[in-house]
């Protein structure tokens, strides 16, 4: 008779997969994005050279162009950079920071900003209009500028000793700490629309106390949306590290991200060697644009007034 | 709508007290101030005078107090790295950063409306189309990308212009402009440029929605039907009620114009405010630090003021509504 659907199933014949798979533009998103995670995080397996061991770094391979161009050596795909290092390896390493940096940071603003709009959207009342407020005024700074003051505070706090070892943790923090309120606005909105409902009714006619129907009833129905802001969020994120790290905020040259990589490419750009900065900035470019290509489609998907 | 404004204004001093007081403890976590005045050998009676003549043993309520009194005359002290009053340091490179910001804001606003007005009447052509798409690809690249591509494009490979810095700069009493030569003109231009795109993207695609908003509206046909040229139109009827919107986003994006431009001084060497900011970082140079913290959070405060009570006098909805 009528069995209930398996997770697969429900998985498989759901509206998300079917509009996922009418959509060529989300699918070659996706792809790209799980390519550029997968090599990323597969970097020490993948990349030919490991562009932190000073045992394979020689400075007469320094400043090699691409293997196509004239005076380009085979084993150097991409070319070397200032150092000798290869520039396909620290392109797989560095695309490999950026996405870390960037997926934590989104975490830590999802968490403050999740929590903060529940609570808000819950709890109601000062709670609500303290937390809102702050939403508010933040949100009339652009996101870039306050995470270059924050990261600038937060790097001028630091010895001086500590700040390369430590410049990573800043940008993430300066990042989670200006992308809350995006995430706290629609988890707020969310809660709203639960906390009406019978079953959160319900479950404070038992007696449960609110901490545990805020975690156990309404948090999980308020994931939906999130994820949309999630996946645009962290294009952002990635865009943000990148700036900083341009501007010579972020993360230091010894293991450097994208940005950093566009950085120390771009002084040599006038000598001509274009493929120290053009590789990184491509990379760059295709992640992001892969990133917010899906978080465009999950906002149609996922979004029921346009279904 | 008097209390509308009093509460708003209510709200800006709470922020510029809070953002004051982040100012203010910079200069009391971030580094030792004695040490960054006096060198290595200073004997430990200097650094004791020195504490004693910057007042670092009075009550931090108090030592808060003359902060604020001294931030209200808009005085942040000596910067650490150059010597010289911040106040004066700020001064002088103002007018790099606001002449960077106008002629972005005016490309951004004749281009943008220009093809925005276009796009939204011919939205069937190809060259719509490939504005559109075009502008999409802008708003996805990053800043410095932009910055960079440009100055490969026009300073390294044709040399047309140059690459970095602020030349041809002529002295109007202490207001220094690129306006008056051929040579400030040509450095400010790719630098503009870089600036504008994200905003002149915002401004194309509001415009060309608003006029498609427009076009649909009855008024509109009525025009048509009483028999008015399509200039007349397209420029006295539907585009001007677009501009409502666009003079809010554009009130509103002057901030973020000036947030950009740290990242645009930066790739250029532009010396203006935001440059500036991001040195004093490298130096833990906190007068300057904490002066542009107080100087970005009251030009924010001040366009939001501004622009929620234009939109009061626009919409009468706001002032009924609150």
């Amino acid at each position: 008779m009528n069995e209930a659907p398996t997770r697969w199933q429900r998985i498989r014949e759901s509206d998300i997969t079917h509009s996922f798979l009418s959509s060529p533009g989300a699918m070659i998103a996706a792809a790209i994005t799980v390519a550029c995670i997968l090599t990323a995080f597969l970097a020490p397996l993948i990349a030919p050279f490991d562009p932190f061991d000073p045992a394979q770094i020689s400075l007469w391979d320094g400043k090699l162009p691409p293997a196509w161009a004239e005076g380009g050596q085979p084993q150097y795909l991409l070319g070397t950079d200032n150092q000798g290092r290869d520039m396909l390896s620290t392109i797989l390493y560095g695309g490999r920071l950026s996405i870390i940096v960037g997926l934590a940071a989104v975490a830590l603003g999802m968490v403050l900003g999740v929590m903060l709009g529940v609570i808000s959207g819950y709890v109601g009342g000062t709670a609500d209009a303290v937390i809102m407020r702050i939403a508010d005024v933040q949100l009339t700074i652009p996101g870039i500028l306050l995470a270059i003051l924050i990261n600038g505070i937060g790097r001028a706090a630091l010895p001086l000793d500590m700040r390369e070892e430590f410049a990573i943790y800043v940008v993430i923090i300066a990042i989670g700490l200006t992308d809350w309120p995006q995430f706290a606005r629609v988890a707020r909105g969310a809660t709203l629309v639960e906390a009406n409902k019978e079953y959160v009714q319900a479950a404070r006619v038992i007696g449960l106390p609110s901490w545990l129907i805020m975690v156990r009833h309404v948090l999980p129905n308020t994931l939906r949306p999130v994820l949309v802001i999630a996946t645009i969020g962290l294009a952002l994120a990635i865009i943000s590290e990148a700036t900083l790290s341009f501007l010579g905020q972020g993360i230091p040259p010894t293991t450097p991200s994208l940005g950093t990589l566009i950085r120390v490419g771009n002084e040599y750009l006038f000598s001509g060697l274009w493929w120290i900065t053009f590789f990184p900035a491509i990379a760059l470019v295709v992640l992001v644009f892969a990133v917010n290509l899906l978080g465009d489609w999950m906002r149609d998907a996922l979004n029921p007034k346009l279904r | 709508m008097f209390t509308f404004i009093l509460k708003r204004l209510g709200q800006s001093v709470l922020v510029m007290a809070v953002v004051s007081a982040i100012s203010f403890s910079l200069f009391n976590f971030v580094g030792d101030p004695v040490n960054n005045m006096v060198g290595q050998d200073a004997t430990r009676e200097q650094r004791l005078e020195i504490r004693e003549a910057l007042g670092l043993d009075d009550p931090i309520t108090t030592q808060y107090a003359r902060f604020m009194g001294n931030a209200l005359q808009g005085e942040f002290g000596l910067s650490y790295r150059i010597k010289q009053p911040v106040d004066e340091l700020i001064l002088a490179r103002l007018p790099a950063t606001l002449e960077l910001v106008f002629v972005s804001a005016l490309i951004a606003l004749v281009i943008g409306i220009g093809l925005g007005v276009y796009t939204g009447i011919r939205r069937k052509s190809w060259v719509s189309r490939t504005i559109l798409s075009t502008s999409l690809i802008g708003v996805s690249l990053p800043t410095f990308i932009i910055g960079i591509s440009l100055i490969y494009i026009f300073a390294v490979w044709l040399r047309w212009l140059p690459s970095s810095g602020r030349s041809g700069t002529v002295e109007l009493g202490w207001w220094k402009t690129s306006f008056l030569t051929i040579d400030g003109w040509r450095s400010i231009i790719l630098p503009a440029i870089t600036l504008s795109l994200f905003q002149l993207t915002l401004i194309l695609r509001l415009v060309r929605a608003e006029m498609l908003e427009v076009m649909r509206t009855d008024f509109i046909k009525f025009a048509r039907a009483r028999g008015l040229s399509e200039r007349a139109i397209n420029f006295t009827h539907a585009l001007r009620n677009t501009l409502v919107p666009v003079i809010t986003i554009i009130g509103l994006n002057i901030g973020g114009l000036i947030a950009f431009s740290v990242i645009t001084e930066t790739v250029f060497q532009w010396p203006g405010t935001g440059l500036m900011f991001i040195q004093a970082v490298d130096f833990v140079d906190v007068p300057i630090m904490a002066a542009y913290l107080v100087f970005v959070a009251l030009l924010f405060v001040a366009i939001n003021l501004v622009v929620d009570i234009l939109y009061m006098f626009v919409d009468p909805r706001i002032r009924l509504g609150d």
